[in-house]
């Protein structure tokens, strides 16, 4: 008969575990990196600056004034009104003459109207963080919600749930156009 | 005799087998191994990021480089006062160090990554824009276009 070997006592190993548990609770962070993502226009060279007119009714102009004020065009306007307002400007859906042009464009064989309209958006050295971020969010949201639209109408599905080629399309039939304009001395520090 | 009656005499309740306990923690210390990453900078700025509900996720963490503004912490406002600073790595630094860090943060990635580094903004809510575009006329300058607006999910705690 075999010499029974006798069991290792393992009760200490949830004590390790716990050990290592706490050093990893104490030393990590919870990965929570989002935000917003933009790209900055580069520093325009002399040559350049020319080129880059754009047809007056291309462009909109957002204004936040440093006492955290919108202007979107020339009026002032409540925060809960920039998105809808974004909306009507970039799809024009009645083809007003005074809202932004559209240009045929072929992608990937099919050809879309795609907006050319851009939204400008400036604000003051006084303008509050949290002011400009709201507002970056409306104009992202408008231009998503677009997008979602867009992807009903041409395949049914929302922008999310369509594949990555399809994903692509949208992105070009509706671009993200909002720039942010140079910063302006403007309003006191 | 009896099926059950064996165990009558003996009182002695059985221990509880403590053997998979070390298993539950363990997978408990893989889940917080997997969903966190190290934290390499000490916060010296209080940053509360503002809120935006159509954050996106940053893909890439590795090629991102941070950079923090805020009022110092309660322990550094004795010397830095509470005006709204900038943080890089792990020291207050101002708008002309930027070229540096970025240059450095450049050099750390591989040829190929290069083009796709993104700069963090974590950006405490309550700081005036004037030093935030200046930081971004800076990020011009050096070419660092790509950037983010951190923001968190309304909603969400932290």
């Amino acid at each position: 008969m075999a010499k029974k070997t006798p069991e290792i006592n393992s009760s200490s190993t949830a004590d390790i575990a716990f050990l290592l548990l706490c050093y990893f609770l104490m030393t990590t962070t919870m990965g929570d990196q989002s935000g917003l993502q933009r790209r900055l226009p580069p520093i325009p060279d002399s040559k350049q600056a020319q080129d880059q007119k754009v047809n007056r009714r291309n462009i909109v102009i957002v204004r936040i004034n440093s006492a955290d004020k919108l202007f979107a065009g020339n009026e002032a306007m409540d925060i809960a009104y920039l998105k809808d307002k974004m909306k009507e400007f970039l799809a024009n859906p009645a083809n007003d003459p005074n809202l932004p042009e559209k240009e045929e464009k072929e992608i990937e064989g099919k050809t879309y109207q795609v907006s050319k309209g851009v939204i400008s958006l400036q604000n003051d050295r006084g303008t509050s963080y949290q002011a400009y971020i709201a507002v970056q969010n409306e104009l992202v949201k408008a231009v998503n919600e677009l997008r979602d639209e867009f992807s009903m109408r041409e395949f049914g599905k929302k922008f999310s749930r369509l594949s990555e080629d399809q994903q692509e399309i949208v992105k070009k039939a509706v671009p993200q156009n909002i720039s942010e304009a140079e910063p302006k001395d403007t309003g006191k520090k | 005799m009896s099926k059950f009656g064996g165990s009558r005499n003996n009182k002695s309740v059985p221990g509880i087998s403590s053997g998979s306990l070390s298993d539950i923690v363990f997978m408990l210390l893989f889940f917080f191994m997997v969903t966190t990453q190290m934290r390499e900078t000490e916060n010296k700025v209080i940053v509360k990021l503002p809120e935006a509900s159509e954050a996106a996720k940053l893909e890439r963490k590795d090629l991102s480089a941070n950079i923090n503004i805020g009022s110092p912490t309660r322990q550094y406002q004795a010397m830095y006062g509470t005006d709204a600073r900038i943080q890089l790595n792990d020291s207050f630094k101002t708008i002309d160090d930027i070229r540096d860090f970025i240059a450095s943060e450049r050099d750390a990635m591989s040829e190929a990554d290069r083009s796709l580094m993104t700069v963090n903004l974590r950006v405490d809510e309550d700081v005036r824009m004037g030093i935030v575009s200046d930081v971004k006329q800076e990020l011009r300058r050096c070419s660092a276009l790509k950037i983010m607006y951190a923001s968190r999910k309304p909603g969400g705690d932290k």
